[in-house]
């Protein structure tokens, strides 16, 4: 198996705190096209990851083969050291430890463009929804976490309404909540603001700002370059599948050192 | 208008009621019942299991109705010695429990596919945010895509209960009194045609118009999230 990315001395980093996900080497193929052509990744907790790259080079793939969306062709996915997927134990890749999995899958929940709110729950059924059925918490105890989770989102009071009768930015705001009822180790982001009215976008990067106050730890695909830049404790650029740049976001932002990622960076309104 | 004729006839029509809505709900409650797992099948089984109830769904929706209560009433008198030796006889003598049996095979059919369509509705984005939360594939059956479907499903599924109640007018004709049934039997001996037959039919726009209002509420509880409020 390919060794992690090469170690780089990132001195705002504390790489004294725990490895919450490790990546190793992921592949993925749709048909004859190969789009994740090996991507390594190690997110430490707290870490704020962006991931960045223009439309098909495999961002969003990527983030999709870690909680098993997509299921990777080969490569190893390792969450708070306990293997989610490895192609090379067939336990793992045939998905007959379907249960553990789920479980392990369910502690990187999944933030997505479109929101998918469950569309017949109320606000706070679908927040509690998971916690109950999936991790088997006693419904109090679910109703409670999700009303601070809610809280903690801004928008306890919609309780009872239904995901059709909030904006964007709400619906999304509830979503982030219902990754954190999970109490995840950590929450994809998949483009989290690209579907909202440029108006809705700030109150959702709000909330995301707070959390990485929170050390939450966060995978996040996104167009928001000033995110990117100032939340993040790390940057990565993909290209054709490839990790094409990855640093802190000085080094990303300021002084790129590939081409690719300066042409991106300069098309890009940041 | 003979309207003594229609006031005689009413007991005999109110008799005949009763047939029919005990015929049409059982049909329709068993049809639902076993229509649920076969459209869970057809929209996400195995094509092994796919293929089987494809050809039945055709078939029942293939053929006139009447010619499946006719093949299954007076076709299966043709197969008695058979029937009889595996003890099966005394079901398929009696014209209601022929009656039944194709109704409910039709309507079976018919919901089944319109279950399978409205599953297939379900937005792909529910089933994958069910799927990331960690659900199992039985769970996000149960916990988002049926749930979901019925919504998408009341409907259509509205009309075919009405097409149902009205589809029982037909065991008139394998000897059972139901509304149709009674008018007719009446209608034979008065040669009052005409009232007997409109009185039928007021009986069934009454039903109709019942049944469309108790499905209306149905409808107003299954879709409640998709009105926008605010």
């Amino acid at each position: 198996m390919t060794i992690l990315t090469e170690t780089v001395d990132y001195p705002d980093r504390v790489d004294a705190h725990p490895v919450v996900l490790s990546v190793e080497d992921i592949h993925k193929s749709f048909g004859s096209l190969e789009v994740l052509k090996g991507i390594s990744l190690e997110a430490h907790k707290g870490d704020v990851i962006s991931i960045l790259g223009s439309s098909g080079s495999g961002k969003s793939t990527f983030l999709r083969c870690l909680n098993l969306l997509e299921i990777p062709g080969t490569g190893v996915v390792n969450l708070n050291g306990e293997t989610v997927f490895s192609s090379s134990n067939s336990t793992y890749s045939t998905n007959r430890d379907r249960s553990r999995t789920a479980k392990l899958r369910s502690r990187m929940p999944m933030v997505f463009q479109g929101f998918n709110l469950w569309s017949h729950m109320t606000i706070l059924e679908n927040v509690v929804a998971a916690p109950t059925r999936v991790l088997g918490r006693p419904r109090t105890e679910a109703e409670g976490m999700a009303m601070s989770v809610l809280a903690r989102v801004g928008i306890a009071e919609k309780r009872d309404a239904y995901p059709a009768q909030l904006s964007g930015g709400q619906q999304q705001r509830v979503a982030i909540a219902r990754a954190l009822a999970m109490e995840p180790s950590v929450i994809l982001f998949d483009e989290p603001t690209s579907a909202l009215d440029p108006e809705l976008v700030g109150e959702v990067l709000q909330v995301m700002r707070t959390l990485a106050d929170d050390h939450v730890t966060m995978l996040v695909v996104t167009h928001e370059m000033k995110f990117a830049r100032d939340v993040s404790t790390r940057v990565m650029f993909l290209h054709q599948g490839r990790v094409e740049e990855e640093g802190t976001p000085e080094e990303v932002f300021e002084n790129p050192q590939s081409e690719r990622c300066r042409e991106f960076l300069s098309t890009s309104n940041h | 208008m003979d309207f003594e004729s229609i006031i005689e006839a009413l007991p005999d029509l109110v008799d005949g009621m009763w047939v029919t809505l005990t015929l049409t709900s059982t049909t329709v409650v068993l049809g639902l019942f076993l229509a649920i797992p076969l459209a869970m099948a057809r929209a996400s089984g195995p094509a092994w299991l796919n293929a089987p109830i494809f050809a039945y769904t055709f078939f029942f929706r293939g053929t006139p109705l009447l010619v499946q209560l006719y093949l299954i009433y007076y076709g299966s008198g043709q197969f008695r010695g058979a029937l009889e030796s595996i003890g099966l006889w005394w079901f398929f003598r009696d014209p209601w429990n022929c009656a039944l049996l194709t109704f409910t095979l039709s309507t079976t059919a018919y919901v089944t596919e319109i279950i399978r369509g409205a599953i297939l509705a379900v937005p792909t984005g529910q089933r994958e945010a069910a799927k990331a939360y960690g659900m199992s594939p039985w769970m996000r059956m149960r916990m988002v895509i049926l749930p979901q479907s019925f919504s998408y499903a009341i409907p259509t599924y509205t009309n075919e209960v009405v097409f149902q109640l009205q589809a029982t007018a037909l065991v008139s004709l394998i000897t059972i009194q139901d509304i149709t049934g009674a008018a007719t039997v009446r209608a034979n001996r008065t040669f009052d045609h005409y009232e007997l037959y409109l009185t039928a039919a007021v009986f069934y726009l009454v039903l109709v118009y019942l049944l469309l209002f108790g499905l209306k509420q149905v409808e107003r509880r299954l879709t409640r999230h998709m009105i926008v409020t605010s």
